[in-house]
């Protein structure tokens, strides 16, 4: 049932005072004249509604979430407590700078927490979300190259195993991609890539590890063979929790880094964002950076802009509460905490794939770091049985099913990330699903097509969705429908 | 040191043995070896949750909490009603992902179904999407939405918000687009120059309704300037003026977007906020970033999906239209929340104290000499003349406790944008009004 058909009219909340001044209202010419139609509820009735609306979602806390490449960790409690402080909720983004020395002092404590993580000089909190992180970091490459009046640098390179926000980044900044084809191995084929670079290669994006799970162990040539073709390196943060506290970006010779405070940082998903993909870089790129940097000046905080600023990517300083959120876990993580973070995913990813390895195909043979990938392309021909079967089986154990189809390049994918977060009971159970699963692929295939049949709602059908768009609900066709009961 | 992992020593060494190594170290034998971390990072020692608590508390208070604000400029102090706290704290509709496995995800879904009716509604527009960062990116990504071969040139208001300005420049630069700003004239758009520059070339036109300074645009006669040249119509939106203030729909505008923050998100010095995207149905497959659509499941049943992905970069790759990827699904629920609580009666009613507290303000403060700089119809900002220098001004609301309009730089240097919400009471206006006549 949707909100809109709860409550009856003229019911609601008594939420305002009367008015205390004389009423103005606009003049005709700009008085609305659509009615308007939201829901008329109670407060219980809202309750209730989103009450049901929660059990009928999956999120960290209801079971295992080995979604790959999301790094679904545990969302600590305490970084809610300090993100509601009313010290940080309640400050106006434009109020005086005197005002706002504790946010500037979260900013700048992030900003250097972040910076000895990634090996980076300076970093900016606008972009939103990791995507907006890529968008940005491409516009300072671009800012970069044509501040030396270096224009025909239009290409970057991306491998073919890229998040597809890379490729889509890329165009959004008037780029054109160059795919480079990975080797048998996973790695990046430094032949073909090294036929890809020229005097048109604006720079590199790049995953380590990549969404194999895999660490490009050719990382230093690769970075190098950009940097002596002109270009410049950008890294893709997605998968930093493998790594932070062990290696860092900037040693592997990348000149601007993103981060999704929303992964690494245990910073919660909320259903879709609000994430935070601050943007990091070297000393030589910091001119290009968005506005407005922390600055600390005599004991005291300010704002300055960058001399080459690309400029602004949102309004103000970026999703605020989100850092302090990550703040807050590094604080509680400290320098013993970090690696300790990444060595532990790491060891959860391989022992699970180590239990699996005998009965799912995969395909690269390298220890993998957080996430591993499993190709299920010989059980479907076996089969019948498809990587969307399992995954779908998987929601009948009550476990968020692994990333599915991705990456690209390996056939009937499912990625796996069992996070440092998660128990070895829990990786064992769901080690046992899996198995079980794999059995039952082989004795009861049509029961896998069938799958789920104990969630909220079954598959859906998603065809019929994309061709007969419904978008919103139609209130008109809704008041006929009551017209129409009413004739009978 | 606290670190939320689980592994006892004992269910390592579990673990080492079934991979059949000594120690974790081993796994990283891919990484070269010349630049591998050797020492510790150069950071603090981690802490208890007590020590970080304390911590991040004692930051916090260096901030001001003003409990008096007459300051918006595109961040509003509105009431936030304790239903909206209490639904998004619910821990699976705030931890879970992006709603990928429909299956489970029902909730996530069909709150964001809700969500686009209800942006549908307030705007009077035919298609609403789950959400993009904030207003300016919205107002940005519209922008890009109106890029065609032959039209790549975008008309912007400079009456609009100087950050909103400053973003669509920043993706103008990304995308190639040519931006052309349109002059103020009297604290609106500079009509003249709008009929004298739109050519064939043009894009789109865009402007703030009510603007920055809080002025009402002309913005019946922009839209038949824009229409005559076939170009499209963007329109930037306060969505709790649309409680009393005709609908960009009804001002003929093919795109609405606007930053959804004062409907039930707290300031938070600036994020996260959330920006709105609707338009006219024919831009349906323009839109970016997700859309849920209704569907039936296997059951029959009714449920929702994220459609229309075949626009998106996941699938289209280099090809869509934009990368946007994350939304503010949870600032999108709080929205929802609080419209569902305000209610249609509720949100007018909100609008129209809006409205009356910023005239009986302005009217005050006329009153003692902080004369309008201009004189159109407004909702609930205004620009005055300061009668003593603005620094002075701000600094004495602000030693009784009071965050007094922003004043205005450039051009505008020693004028004050003053905003009031339905938070402001008469009493509150009147203390400022005693304070001023002091300075």
């Amino acid at each position: 049932m949707l909100i809109f058909e709860r409550g009856e009219k003229g019911r609601g909340l008594s939420l305002l005072p009367e008015c205390d001044v004389p009423e103005v209202l606009p003049d005709d010419d700009h008085l609305r004249q659509k009615p308007l139609h939201l829901p008329e509820v109670s407060e219980n009735d809202i309750c209730r509604h989103y009450t049901k609306l929660d059990k009928k979602s999956y999120g960290v806390n209801d079971g295992f979430y080995p979604l790959g490449s999301c790094t679904m960790k545990y969302n600590p409690k305490v970084n809610e407590d300090m993100a509601a402080l009313p010290g940080f909720r309640e400050i106006h983004p434009l109020a005086p700078l005197s005002s706002i020395q504790g946010c500037m002092e979260i900013l700048n404590t992030a900003e250097n927490y972040l910076c000895e993580i990634t090996g980076m000089d300076r970093m900016t909190f606008q972009p939103a979300a990791g995507a907006h992180g890529e968008f940005t970091g491409l516009l300072m490459i671009k800012a970069y190259h044509e501040s030396r009046g270096d224009t025909e640098r239009k290409k970057i390179i991306v491998p073919d195993s890229a998040h597809g926000t890379n490729p889509a980044s890329v165009s959004m900044v008037g780029y054109t991609m160059v795919s480079v084809k990975s080797r048998e191995d996973g790695g990046v084929d430094l032949d073909e890539l090294r036929k890809a670079v020229g005097e048109d290669t604006a720079g590199l994006m790049l995953t380590n590890p990549n969404t194999l799970g895999l660490f490009d162990r050719h990382i230093l040539e690769i970075t190098q063979i950009i940097h002596d073709a002109g270009g410049l390196t950008y890294y893709d943060g997605a998968n930093l929790n493998a790594i932070m506290g062990m290696i860092r970006p900037g040693d592997m010779g990348f000149d601007i880094v993103h981060l999704n405070l929303h992964k690494t940082f245990s910073t919660p998903h909320g259903g879709g964002g609000p994430g935070s993909g601050p943007v990091g870089c070297r000393k030589f790129m910091a001119e290009f950076l968005p506005v407005n940097l922390v600055k600390k000046e005599d004991g005291n905080y300010t704002f300055a802009r960058p001399e080459h600023s690309i400029g602004r990517v949102r309004s103000f300083y970026g999703n605020f509460l989100v850092v302090v959120r990550a703040l807050t876990y590094l604080f509680t993580l400290g320098r013993e905490g970090v690696p300790s973070v990444a060595k532990h995913a790491v060891l959860n990813a391989n022992y699970m794939m180590e239990q699996l390895r005998d009965v799912y195909d995969i395909p690269y043979q390298a220890p993998c770091m957080h996430e591993f990938v499993m190709s299920l392309e010989n059980l479907k021909k076996e089969t019948k049985v498809s990587a969307t079967d399992i995954a779908k089986a998987l929601l009948d154990y009550g476990i968020h099913p692994p990333t599915m189809y991705f990456p690209l390049i390996v056939k009937e994918a499912l990625m796996a990330e069992p996070v440092e977060t998660e128990s070895l009971a829990t990786i064992d159970e769901a080690v046992q699903a899996f198995r079980e699963l794999y059995e039952k692929a082989h004795t009861d295939p049509e029961s896998l097509h069938q799958a789920p049949i104990h969630t909220p709602a079954g598959r859906m059908d998603e065809l019929r969705a994309a061709r007969h768009l419904i978008l919103r609900y139609d209130f008109d066709e809704q008041q006929k429908g009551d017209t129409n009961d009413k004739n009978h | 040191m606290g670190s939320y992992i689980p592994a006892t020593d004992y269910d390592t060494r579990k673990m080492l043995d079934a991979i059949g190594i000594e120690n974790i170290d081993e796994l990283y034998r891919e990484l070269p070896d010349r630049v591998r971390l050797r020492g510790n990072l150069n950071l603090p020692k981690g802490m208890s949750e007590l020590e970080v608590s304390r911590k991040i508390k004692e930051i916090s208070e260096k901030n001001v909490v003003y409990p008096i604000v007459f300051r918006g400029a595109g961040a509003y102090r509105h009431y936030i009603p304790s239903v909206v706290n209490s639904v998004i704290s619910k821990e699976s509709l705030s931890t879970a992902y992006t709603p990928y496995q429909p299956e489970i995800s029902q909730g996530v879904l069909q709150s964001i179904f809700e969500f686009q009716t209800m942006i549908c509604e307030l705007t009077g527009m035919d298609v609403a999407n789950a959400s993009v960062y904030d207003g300016a990116a919205a107002a940005a990504e519209a922008i890009v939405m109106c890029q065609k071969r032959k039209r790549d040139k975008a008309f912007i208001s400079e009456t609009m918000h100087p950050q909103v300005l400053e973003t669509m420049k920043t993706y103008c630069f990304g995308n190639e687009i040519e931006l052309v700003t349109i002059p103020e004239k009297d604290g609106v758009t500079d009509l003249e120059f709008l009929d004298d520059h739109l050519d064939e070339e043009t894009a789109c036109v865009c402007i703030q309704h009510p603007n920055y300074y809080g002025n009402l645009e002309p913005a019946e006669e922009i839209r038949k300037m824009v229409k005559k040249r076939k170009a499209r119509f963007i329109m930037s939106v306060n969505p709790i003026s649309l409680g009393v203030l005709k609908t960009p729909a009804e001002y003929g505008a093919d795109i609405a977007v606007g930053e959804g923050q004062p409907m039930g998100l707290p300031l938070s010095f600036g994020g996260p906020y959330l920006g709105f995207m609707a338009c006219t149905k024919d831009l349906t497959r323009k839109l970016p970033g997700r859309i849920a659509g209704e569907t039936v499941d296997s059951n029959g049943e009714t449920g929702y999906v994220l459609t229309l992905q075949a626009r998106e970069q996941h699938i289209r790759r280099e090809k869509a239209s934009s990368n946007v990827c994350s939304n503010q699904a949870l600032c999108a629920l709080a929205i929802s929340v609080y419209l569902s609580a305000m209610g249609p009666e509720g949100l007018k009613q909100a609008a129209v104290q809006c409205m009356s507290k910023a005239h009986y303000m302005a009217q005050q403060l006329e009153g003692i000499g902080y004369k309008l700089v201009n004189y159109h119809e407004f909702f609930h900002e205004f620009v005055t003349e300061s009668k003593a220098p603005v620094d002075q001004v701000m600094r004495k609301l602000e030693k009784s406790r009071i965050l007094g309009g922003y004043p205005l730089q450039g051009d505008r240097k020693g004028q004050i944008l003053w905003c009031c919400t339905e938070m402001n009471t008469k009493e509150e206006i009147d203390t400022v009004i005693r304070i001023l006549k002091e300075v």
